[in-house]
């Protein structure tokens, strides 16, 4: 197929599918109990230099938690995709990425991140490739599938593709042009759900987002639960279960763990600290403020929800379910 | 996702005792209007989402909502703040995911998309990446989120902008998201589905469609107290100007109403 345009962005992460089918093959497939606490998760499956995802997103189903504790282990030079709100604010305000896959960087209803704007500026982070949200769950689909992209008509004919590493073929059976988008295969997946046994079996209520595609492009793939549940549970409902245990490498309960974000049909999201963060993120200085009271002085996820304290967590909770 | 606009807070007058409004009520109304009965409208937070859940209220009750995040046909009672968040599938039809919507629209089974930028040329192409030099730019915006994906694939789209000169320009210093490109022709030579593309551009100033053949933005409304010297003074390219303007009519009382006491109660966004 004749390559008509090609993205000039750059492949942070290249497509090598026979080592991820290799490391498919080796990875352990017995029904092991792999529940840890976030630190120890990220001590033993995230390093200074991975390519790492979350999914969904800061304010809805977001792996905080994890990420929180990312920001505190100080676990520099990441490569980072996501939907790019809450969570991935925070990584950038901690000068903790160099390069981004990005569909959007923002703050939803409150504008667009000066964490953002401060990293491009400093040159921290030092590498952007430009998508759009379909591109970034059909490169995770692409993976998912063990196969090197997936067409796509999205993107064709603007700077969005030309700031990309997609690229436009004639496709074989129409002649028509066709956007092919390179799989992505993240060195580590950060996924909250609400329930997962021990072994790593997850289901998530609500919309899915693209857990199942995400879940699969991951080499290592860490779930915090809002609850651990007896094997049991999975088991007289196997049909919600969106990943199966032998994708995941950890298991962290983390009731809250998408505070400040929601959690549907769990609690609402903590509008008044989502503002704190906002107002925070505008100033470098205050945004280390944020991180410290919320990060770096508590040791853990426990910690940081008793910061909180259990009378505004209760306020937030959904009471009708 | 949608760009964010903030609604400024003066209310301006409606002509002849008509009610009084403000410019995000304006907006949300005029862009209500164009959504007719028994389609499809992928919708962001803010006021697309407000304009679907006053167009279902009003005119097209059948009208199905989609969430890109995969809120399928919610029932749009209290607002989302997060285009993911619950409320965005509150009793959906179906709660799906991101793969689902996009799909859905790339098989041609969403009828409007609603988009924003910071820019926006006479082609309807829209800016939401970067002012400035990508590599140095001026001011880095969120980026295209879902926008480029309903720009491609919507079968019309509907831009919400404020209307002024540094927005509505000659030429935009991205392309985000696609509107006709660089004029007839352009989308379906670049792999783009015929016969989709820009619909209207809703602006403070004007409703602005596109010319069946040079597929360049034409005025076809003024807003309330509006001139059509206003619309071309705010604009840096040629606007062409239908033969009949016409007046695009206020909020009616009944629109107000259902915005402020049904669709906003909690006045998040009005």
């Amino acid at each position: 197929m004749e390559v008509i345009e090609a993205g000039i962005g750059p492949m942070l992460q290249p497509v090598d599918l026979q080592a991820f089918r290799e490391w498919n093959r080796q990875k352990p497939k017995g029904l092991v109990d792999k529940r840890m606490t976030e630190a120890e998760a990220v001590r033993r499956f995230i390093r200074e230099g991975m390519y790492i995802g979350t999914e969904l997103y800061g304010t809805v189903r977001c792996p905080m938690s994890l990420v929180s504790e990312i920001i505190r282990q100080d676990i520099h030079n990441l490569r980072l995709v996501g939907q790019g709100v809450l969570e991935l604010d925070m990584l950038l305000g901690a000068g903790l990425v160099k390069a981004m896959d990005i569909t959007y960087i923002g703050l939803e209803v409150y504008g667009v991140s000066n964490c953002f704007r401060r990293e491009i500026e400093s040159g921290r982070l030092e590498t952007c490739v430009e998508w759009s949200n379909g591109a970034l769950a059909w490169r995770f689909k692409a993976a998912a599938m063990g196969v090197p992209f997936l067409p796509g008509r999205s993107m064709l004919g603007t700077d969005t593709l030309k700031y990309s590493s997609a690229k436009v073929v004639q496709c074989p059976f129409t002649g028509e042009p066709l956007c092919l988008i390179p799989a992505l295969i993240l060195d580590a997946g950060l996924i909250h759900v609400h329930r997962a046994d021990k072994y790593g079996n997850a289901q998530i209520e609500g919309i899915s987002g693209f857990a199942a595609e995400m879940a699969r492009a991951s080499k290592t793939l860490i779930i915090s639960a809002e609850e651990i549940v007896d094997e049991e549970v999975i088991r007289s409902q196997p049909d919600r279960t969106i990943i199966p245990y032998y994708l995941v490498d950890a298991v962290v309960e983390a009731p809250y763990g998408s505070h400040p974000g929601e959690m549907c049909y769990r609690y609402v999201r903590d509008e008044a600290q989502i503002r704190e963060w906002v107002e925070a993120a505008q100033e470098a200085d205050t945004t280390r403020t944020y991180l410290e009271k919320y990060i770096y002085s508590v040791k853990d996820h426990q910690e940081y929800l008793a910061k909180i304290g259990p009378e505004r967590l209760e306020e937030f909770r959904e009471k009708n379910r | 996702m949608v760009y964010e606009e903030q609604g400024m807070e003066a209310k301006v007058e409606g002509a002849q005792g008509s009610p009084e409004y403000n410019p995000s009520e304006l907006l949300i109304c005029t862009a209500a209007r164009l959504m007719t009965d028994f389609t499809t409208a992928i919708i962001g937070t803010g006021i697309p989402m407000l304009a679907a859940a006053l167009a279902q209220r009003m005119h097209a009750p059948n009208l199905v909502a989609i969430f890109e995040f995969g809120g399928i046909g919610p029932i749009l009672d209290q607002l989302p703040l997060a285009v993911g968040g619950e409320r965005s599938f509150h009793r959906a039809v179906a709660a799906a995911g991101l793969c689902e919507t996009v799909e859905t629209a790339q098989r041609g089974l969403v009828e409007y998309g609603f988009l924003g930028g910071a820019q926006i040329d006479q082609y309807g192409n829209l800016n939401s990446t970067v002012i400035g030099d990508y590599y140095h730019p001026k001011v880095r915006l969120p980026g295209s989120g879902g926008g480029n994906d309903f720009g491609s694939h919507c079968w019309r789209t509907i831009a919400v902008m404020r209307h002024d000169k540094r927005r509505f320009i000659e030429k935009i210093d991205f392309i985000t998201t696609p509107g006709y490109l660089s004029g007839p022709g352009a989308r379906e030579a670049a792999g783009l589905s015929p016969g989709s593309g820009p619909y209207r551009v809703v602006s403070n100033l004007g409703v602005m469609g596109f010319h069946p053949e040079s597929k360049r933005m034409i005025l076809l409304a003024t807003q309330p107290g509006v001139t059509v010297d206003q619309v071309r003074e705010n604009t840096s390219f040629e606007m062409l100007i239908t033969d009949e303007v016409e007046a695009n009519p206020a909020p009616s009382a009944d629109e107000l109403r259902i915005l402020r006491d049904e669709v906003d109660r909690d006045r998040l966004y009005i």
